[in-house]
C-alpha cells in the first residue's frame, strides 16, 4: 500500500531526521508566539507609563515590585519589567525582520526574474547595479539611508530593504537564467501565451527553493542589522524599543554590575537569530542538489 | 608462458551509503600478464572504474575494499597500509585518468608536476629531474618539449594534455598502467594518435595496461584481452579476438551487435532492451536476466564461472558455439 | 594581462564617478545642500549669504562641476562640530581604524583559513564539527553582542583588560600606533577580538567548503595515484587552488570589516573613523557624513582593483592568457 507524499511531506521528514534543526525550528516558533502573544503573557505593559514606578527600577532579576510580581529578569532603568520588555521586544523585532525580509523578497526577486527574461542590455544594467550593491556592506548602506532619512519604522525597513534586494536578485537571476536558456521557455515565449504566464508559471517556481534558502538567513540578519542599528541609536525611535535598543539603554550599567539590563535581552535575541540560522542551514542544505547522494 | 604481474581473486569493494549497501565491484578475478593489454568494458556504473581505484587502494569513502586479493609481483596489496601502498603508486602502478584538465592542476606548470611526481619516489637534482621530465614528454610526441616544461596545461590543447598525463604515468617505468578511459574526452582524431602512442609505448617499454571503457571498438583495437563487466561482476573474459568473433555471454553478444559497425546499412539499430540496473536494488541471481532474452527460471540463481581454456563466462545458456570457442 | 588591467583600472574611475554622483545627489538633490555648509541654527540672511556666495542657487549641473572639483582638490568643507576641515578630522583619526582593521582582519584570516583547511581535510573529525558549529556562533551572533560580552567577562568581571579606549601610541613613520606598547596592545585585544570574529567565521566556512571541493577533485586524486604524500599535496596543489578564492573573499571582506569597526568602535570607544561617522550622524555633522560616504567608496574601489590585480598576478591562466 503506497501512501500519498506530496513535496512537502517528504521534505518535513527529512527535515524531522536533525534532531538539532527541529528543536531549533520548535525554539523559533516558541518565540514567535511569544512575541505574537506579547501583550497576554507579559506580566506588565512595559509602555504603558502608568504601570511604571521609579521605585523598581534597576532593580535585580527576582525582586518583587510594586505590581507586586516578581520581575523575573530584573527591571531597566524606568521600571520596566524586563521579561515584558523582552516579549514585547521580540514581537518587534521579528515584524521588522519579517517586514523587511518579504519586502525584499519580493522586491529583490522581481528585479531579478526581469532581468533574467529581459536579457540584454537591461539584463547588464540590473545585475551590475546589484553587483555592485552586494559589495557594499549592509551596515554601511543601512547607515547612510538611515543618514539620510531620519528615523522611523518606514525608513528603517527601506533601509534594511536597500541592503538586502541585492541577495534575492543574484538569487532569483541565477535560478531564472539558469531555467530561461531552456528551450521549452524559448517555445513558451514564442507562443502568443504572453510573457506573464511565462514567468508565473515556469520561471517563478524553479526560483521558489534558492529563494526560500536565501529569505531564512536574511530574515536573521534583519533581525541581527536592525538590532545592532537600534543599538547605535539609529534604528527605531524610541516610542518603538526594540531589543537592540534594551541592550543599548543597559550598556551603561554593565560597569556597574547590573548586567541583567542588557544580558537578557541580549540572550533572547541571539536565541532568535541562531536558531533561524540552524533552521536556515538544514533547509539549505536539503535544497542543495550538490549535497544529495 | 610470460609471467603474470597482477593477479586479481575475487576482488569485492562495496560501498556503504545511506541509502543502502552498493557492491560496486562484486567478486572480480583477472589476470595479467607482462606486456600484455587487458580491456575492461562496461558501461558507465558496472563497476570498471572502482576496480581501477581499488587496484592502487584509492577507494573514496564510503566505500572499501571488503575481500579478495590483489597480489601485484608476489606481494599481497590489500594487507598493505596507505603509507606502504603509497610507495607502489605511481611507481609500480600507474593511472591515467579521463578528463586531462581536472587532472593536471591549472596553477602549477608542467614542469612542476612533473618534478612532484618525480620528487615523490625518488631523490634527483634539479637539472636530472628537468631531463628526465623532458625526455618523456618527447617520447609521447609533444613538440619542443623542454621549453613547454614551462608551460600551464590551459596552455595545451586536450590531446597534448593527455599526453602529459601520459608522460608523468611514465615517470618512474612503472610495470602497469590503468587507463581509465582515457581517450573519451578527445577528437576521434586524436583518439586514434593516443591509441597508436600507447601501443607503441607499451611494446618499447613491456608494460601491462588495463584499459578500461565503454567503447568496445575502441579498446578492442589495442588490447589483446577483453574483460566484459556488468554491474560489478566481469560475465565474460577471453582473448579478444576470439571473444569478438565468438561471443558466448548475452551481454557481450548484445554490445557487439550494437555496434553501428555491425549493422548493415539501412536497418535500424540492435539495442539491448531495458537500462543498467540500480546496484541499490538488483534482482537475484544473474543481474543480466531483467534484460536477457534468452533468461529462464534458473537465472535466479547465481551463475557459476565457466572456464574453457583461456576463457571464461557466467551464464546458464550461453550463445554462441561450444566448439568455435578457441580457435 | 595589460588589457585585463587596463580594463579594471577604468571599470574603478566609472565606479568611482557614479558613487560621487550618487552622494552628490543624496546631500543636494534629496538633502538641502544649504545644510553641509551651515549648521541649522544659523539665521536667514547668512543663509542667503552663503547661498549666493557658494553658488547654491546656480543650476545643478554646474553644482556638481563644483563638487567635483573640491573633492579632486581635497577639499571636503569644515566639520561643524570641531570647525577644522574634514579631511584632516578623518585623516587624524584614520590610523587608529587602519590599526584595528588590519590586526583583526590579518589573525582571523590565518587562523580561519588553517582551522577551515583542517575542518576540510578531516570533516567527520570531532574537531572539526566543533569548529564548524562555534563558526555557526560566530556567523549569526551580532557583533555588538559579542564586545558586549567581551567587556563583561574580560574587563568588569575579571579585570584582565581594559573596557575600552585606545592604548598608549608610537610614532612610526610619522603616524601614531598603538599595538607596538604593551599598554596599546592591552587596549587593541578585545575590540581586534571583536571585530575579526565575523571574519574568522566566515573564512573558516570558506576554506572548508573550498577544502572539500577540492580534496574530491581528479587533480588530488591522480596527485595521489602518483605517489605524493599527502603532506605534499596539501602545500603544493591544495594550498595553492584555495588561494584564489580566499584572496578574492579576503579583499571583499576587508570592505566588509571596516564598516563593521563602526560598531565595534563605538562600544569599546575606540577613536577611530567609525566612531566619528556615528557621532556625527547624531549630532547631523553633514560634512563629515559626506567624506565619510566618498572616503569609503574610495577604499572599496581602491581595495577591488589591488585585489583584481592580485589575481591576475597569481592565476597563470589570466597572465599568460589562454591556448594557442
Amino acid at each position: 500500500m503506497t501512501r500519498q507524499s506530496t513535496p512537502f511531506s517528504r521534505f518535513w521528514n527529512e527535515f524531522r531526521e536533525n534532531k538539532i534543526a527541529l528543536v531549533a525550528l520548535s525554539v523559533v516558533v516558541l518565540l514567535a508566539l511569544l512575541a505574537l502573544f506579547a501583550s497576554f503573557v507579559s506580566p506588565q505593559n512595559p509602555y504603558d507609563l502608568a504601570n511604571l514606578s521609579l521605585m523598581d527600577s534597576r532593580r535585580a532579576p527576582g525582586f518583587v515590585g510594586t505590581g507586586g510580581y516578581t520581575h523575573w529578569l530584573g527591571t531597566d532603568p524606568q521600571g520596566r519589567d524586563l521579561l515584558s520588555a523582552i516579549f514585547y521586544g521580540l514581537r518587534i523585532s521579528i515584524q521588522i525582520g519579517l517586514a523587511a525580509g518579504f519586502v525584499s523578497l519580493s522586491f529583490g526577486a522581481a528585479l531579478g526574474i526581469l532581468a533574467a527574461y529581459s536579457g540584454g542590455r537591461v539584463e547588464n544594467l540590473i545585475m551590475r547595479l546589484v553587483d555592485l550593491q552586494l559589495s557594499f556592506p549592509a551596515i554601511l548602506l543601512a547607515l547612510v539611508i538611515v543618514a539620510l532619512l531620519g528615523q522611523g519604522k518606514v525608513q528603517l525597513i527601506s533601509a534594511l530593504v536597500a541592503a538586502q534586494y541585492a541577495y534575492f536578485a543574484r538569487t532569483a537571476y541565477g535560478a531564472a537564467k539558469a531555467e530561461r536558456g531552456k528551450d521549452y521557455i524559448e517555445a513558451a515565449v514564442a507562443t502568443p501565451l504572453g510573457s506573464r504566464l511565462v514567468i508565473l508559471k515556469h520561471l517563478l517556481p524553479n526560483c521558489t527553493p534558492p529563494l526560500i534558502v536565501v529569505a531564512t538567513v536574511q530574515i536573521a540578519n534583519s533581525i541581527s542589522l536592525e538590532a545592532t542599528l537600534s543599538f547605535l541609536g539609529l534604528g527605531l525611535p524610541v516610542t518603538e524599543p526594540s531589543l537592540g535598543m534594551l541592550i543599548s539603554n543597559g550598556f551603561p550599567y554593565m560597569m556597574s554590575g547590573r548586567y541583567w539590563i542588557s544580558v537578557y535581552p541580549g540572550v533572547a535575541l541571539i536565541i532568535l537569530i541562531v536558531a533561524i540560522n540552524i533552521v536556515g542551514d538544514q533547509v539549505r542544505d536539503q535544497f542543495n542538489p550538490r549535497l544529495r547522494k | 608462458m610470460t609471467e603474470t604481474v597482477l593477479s586479481v581473486k575475487n576482488l569485492a569493494t562495496h560501498f556503504f551509503t545511506r541509502a543502502g549497501l552498493v557492491k560496486a565491484v562484486d567478486n572480480v578475478s583477472f589476470d595479467l600478464a607482462k606486456g600484455e593489454i587487458m580491456g575492461l568494458v562496461g558501461e558507465s556504473g558496472s563497476g570498471k572504474t572502482v576496480t581501477g581505484f581499488s587496484l592502487l587502494g584509492l577507494v573514496d569513502e564510503p566505500g572499501r575494499i571488503v575481500s579478495g586479493s590483489i597480489t601485484f609481483k608476489d606481494r599481497e596489496l590489500t594487507s598493505l597500509s596507505n603509507a606502504e601502498l603509497r610507495r607502489w603508486r605511481g611507481r609500480e602502478i600507474s593511472m591515467i585518468f579521463q578528463d586531462p584538465i581536472a587532472t593536471l592542476n591549472p596553477v602549477l606548470t608542467i614542469g612542476k608536476q612533473m618534478r612532484l611526481a618525480i620528487a615523490a619516489h625518488e631523490r634527483m637534482s634539479a637539472r636530472a629531474a628537468e631531463d628526465r621530465s623532458a625526455d618523456l614528454l618527447s617520447k609521447v610526441g609533444i613538440p619542443s618539449a623542454r621549453a613547454r616544461l614551462d608551460a600551464y596545461p590551459h596552455e595545451f590543447s586536450g590531446g597534448m594534455r593527455q599526453r602529459v598525463a601520459i608522460a608523468i604515468a611514465l615517470l618512474h617505468r612503472p610495470s602497469v598502467i590503468i587507463a581509465d578511459e582515457p581517450t573519451t574526452a578527445l577528437d576521434v582524431s586524436i583518439q586514434a594518435q593516443i591509441l597508436q602512442q600507447m601501443r607503441v609505448l607499451a611494446a618499447e617499454t613491456g608494460t601491462s595496461m588495463i584499459w578500461i571503457s565503454h567503447d568496445l571498438a575502441v579498446v578492442s583495437s589495442l588490447a589483446t584481452k577483453l574483460a566484459v563487466m556488468y554491474a560489478g561482476r566481469i560475465v565474460e573474459q577471453g582473448p579478444t579476438a576470439t571473444l569478438l568473433r565468438n561471443p558466448r555471454h548475452p551481454y557481450t553478444a548484445g554490445l557487439m551487435n550494437s555496434l553501428p559497425a555491425m549493422t548493415k546499412p539501412g536497418t535500424p539499430l540492435k539495442q539491448i532492451p531495458g537500462t543498467t540496473p540500480s546496484l541499490l536494488s538488483l534482482p537475484p541471481g544473474c543481474p543480466f536476466a531483467p534484460r536477457c532474452q534468452r533468461a529462464t527460471a534458473q537465472c535466479q540463481h547465481e551463475p557459476e564461472l565457466t572456464i574453457h581454456g583461456d576463457r571464461g563466462w557466467r551464464c546458464f545458456d550461453p550463445v554462441g558455439h561450444m566448439d568455435e570457442v578457441s580457435s | 594581462m595589460l588589457g585585463f588591467i587596463i580594463q579594471r583600472f577604468l571599470q574603478a574611475i566609472g565606479v568611482m564617478a557614479v558613487m560621487s554622483l550618487i552622494v552628490f545627489c543624496g546631500v543636494y538633490a534629496i538633502g538641502n545642500p544649504i545644510d553641509i555648509v551651515i549648521p541649522p541654527e544659523a539665521t536667514q540672511d547668512l543663509r542667503a549669504e552663503v547661498i549666493r556666495r557658494l553658488g547654491l542657487d546656480r543650476p545643478l549641473y554646474e553644482q556638481y562641476f563644483i563638487f567635483l572639483v573640491n573633492l579632486l582638490k581635497g577639499d571636503l568643507g569644515r566639520s561643524f562640530v570641531y570647525n577644522i576641515p574634514v579631511l584632516e578630522l578623518i585623516g587624524g583619526r584614520l590610523p587608529a581604524t587602519l590599526e584595528l582593521v588590519l590586526i583583526s582582519v590579518v589573525s582571523a584570516s590565518i587562523i580561519g583559513v588553517s582551522l577551515g583547511i583542517y575542518a576540510g581535510y578531516r570533516p567527520e573529525s570531532w574537531t572539526a564539527k566543533t569548529i564548524m558549529a562555534a563558526s555557526v556562533l560566530g556567523f549569526s551572533v551580532p557583533s555588538f553582542w559579542v564586545g558586549l560580552i567581551l567587556i563583561l567577562t574580560f574587563a568588569v568581571n575579571l579585570g584582565w583588560l581594559p573596557a575600552g579606549g585606545r592604548g598608549a601610541t608610537i610614532d612610526i613613520w610619522g603616524v601614531a600606533w598603538s599595538f607596538p606598547t604593551l599598554d596599546g596592545l592591552s587596549h587593541i585585544i578585545l575590540p581586534a577580538i571583536n571585530l575579526a570574529l565575523f571574519k574568522l567565521a566566515m573564512m573558516i566556512r570558506l576554506a572548508r567548503a573550498g577544502t572539500r571541493e577540492i580534496m574530491l577533485t581528479d587533480t588530488i586524486k591522480f596527485a595521489r595515484a602518483a605517489g605524493l604524500s599527502e603532506i605534499t599535496i596539501l602545500r603544493q596543489h591544495l594550498l595553492k587552488l584555495i588561494s584564489i578564492p580566499i584572496i578574492t573573499v579576503f579583499g571583499l571582506e576587508l570592505g566588509s570589516t571596516l564598516a563593521f569597526a563602526v560598531v565595534t568602535e563605538t562600544i569599546f570607544s575606540w577613536p577611530g573613523v567609525g566612531k566619528l561617522i556615528i557621532d556625527s550622524i547624531a549630532v547631523l555633522d553633514r560634512p563629515v557624513m559626506v567624506a565619510y560616504l566618498i572616503l569609503v567608496a574610495f577604499l572599496f574601489v581602491t581595495i577591488n582593483f589591488v585585489i583584481d590585480l592580485i589575481f591576475a598576478l597569481i592565476d597563470p591562466r589570466v597572465r599568460r592568457g589562454a591556448a594557442s
